[in-house]
């Protein structure tokens, strides 16, 4: 992955416009976060392989960036984006990482269901 | 003595952080060990310091890094259960059950390790070692392993007592470093500490130094 480029992300958002998208989304702090005090919650969550159709996606802030996408009857948002890569699949991978490099967040767009 | 050790855990490198030291006393007085390693860690955070994989590389990178750390520390037999990281808890537990049943009447183990359930601080752990422990507890007692338990909540020690098994590992030190190693995307974040000889140093308040000395367990009793 590389530092975000907003106008490469931008245009790959573009792309996936009002067509059948699956998406990964997720937010975490690491299974171990209370464990090692690093937090006095362990907090995450995830979808994978939800189906989605937004017709406006944005990548917005200076960085670490944003992401919103207005779907028919709401959206999807993530924060801390730090990172990207487009790959050989057309897939549009985004993620924030912390100092350590660990993955605090991702956001990530597919035309075809990510792997189990 | 020994005669097959069947280790059942549900990310890669659980076994090198957990007992990678114990293993590698058996594999070396040439004891068999088989893992049955549940998920491929798809969810983990740590992604190489600095970081070369991303959420849709990770599982094939950790799929590699297990087997050379398997090599490291003599582990000649992998089952991979194909489970997803973070979802073991949520799965049946029946058929789980079943299939762990399943590989201990094919692999005959003299003993097994797995995580204490309710005492590994993980989901994955609790859970994966929940079904383990229900599956040696459907043999009947002429068949049924010895059950060394492996626990690392804050409290474990409060609420089971001291552990009765502690192995000092350090002629085999080596090994479960090399092993450590070979889960680069895993273990980059703390070997800076071992360069920082923080490993050897017991008044380091994130010392490592107990994970290359000695490995501790539980005897699980089935009621
Ligand atoms: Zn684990």
């Amino acid at each position: 992955m590389d530092p975000i480029n907003k106008s490469i992300v931008q245009s790959a958002l573009n792309g996936f416009l009002n067509r059948d998208v699956y998406l990964h989304l997720e937010t975490t702090n690491g299974a171990y976060a209370v464990h090692r005090k690093e937090s006095n919650m362990t907090v995450g969550a995830y979808i994978r392989n939800g189906r989605i159709c937004f017709g406006r996606g944005i990548i917005t802030g200076d960085g670490p960036y944003r992401v919103g996408l207005k779907i028919e009857l709401g959206w999807v948002y993530a924060e801390g984006l730090t990172d990207f890569e487009t790959d050989q699949e057309g897939r549009l991978l985004l993620a924030g990482h912390d100092q350590d490099g660990r993955l605090a967040v991702a956001l990530e767009l597919s035309l075809s269901p990510f792997e189990l | 003595m020994e005669q097959h050790v069947l280790v059942v855990f549900p990310h890669p490198d659980d076994e090198t952080f957990g007992c990678g030291g114990t293993i590698a006393q058996f594999t070396k007085s040439g004891v068999p060990v088989t893992y049955v390693c549940g998920t491929m860690g798809q969810m983990g955070r740590n992604m190489g310091r600095p970081f070369f994989a991303n959420r849709e590389s990770l599982p094939s990178i950790r799929e590699a890094e297990l087997e050379k750390a398997c090599q490291a520390i003599g582990i000649q037999h992998l089952i991979k259960l194909g489970l997803r990281d973070k979802t073991i808890e949520f799965e049946d537990p029946e058929q789980l059950t079943d299939r762990i049943e399943q590989i201990l009447k094919e692999v005959r183990p003299s003993l097994v390790i797995t995580h204490y359930p309710g005492h590994a601080v993980h989901p994955d752990h609790n859970a994966l070692g929940d079904v383990t422990i229900r599956a040696v507890s459907r043999l009947s007692l002429q068949e049924r392993p010895i059950v060394y338990a492996h626990a690392f909540a804050r409290d474990c020690q409060d609420m089971l007592g001291a552990p009765d098994i502690i192995n000092d590992i350090s002629a085999v030190s080596e090994m479960k470093l090399a092993a450590i190693r070979a889960h680069r995307s895993q273990s980059q974040v703390i070997l800076p500490r071992l360069g920082n000889g923080q490993f050897k140093n017991p008044s380091s308040k994130n010392s490592y130094s107990h994970m290359l000395e000695r490995e501790s367990f539980w005897t699980y009793r089935f009621s």
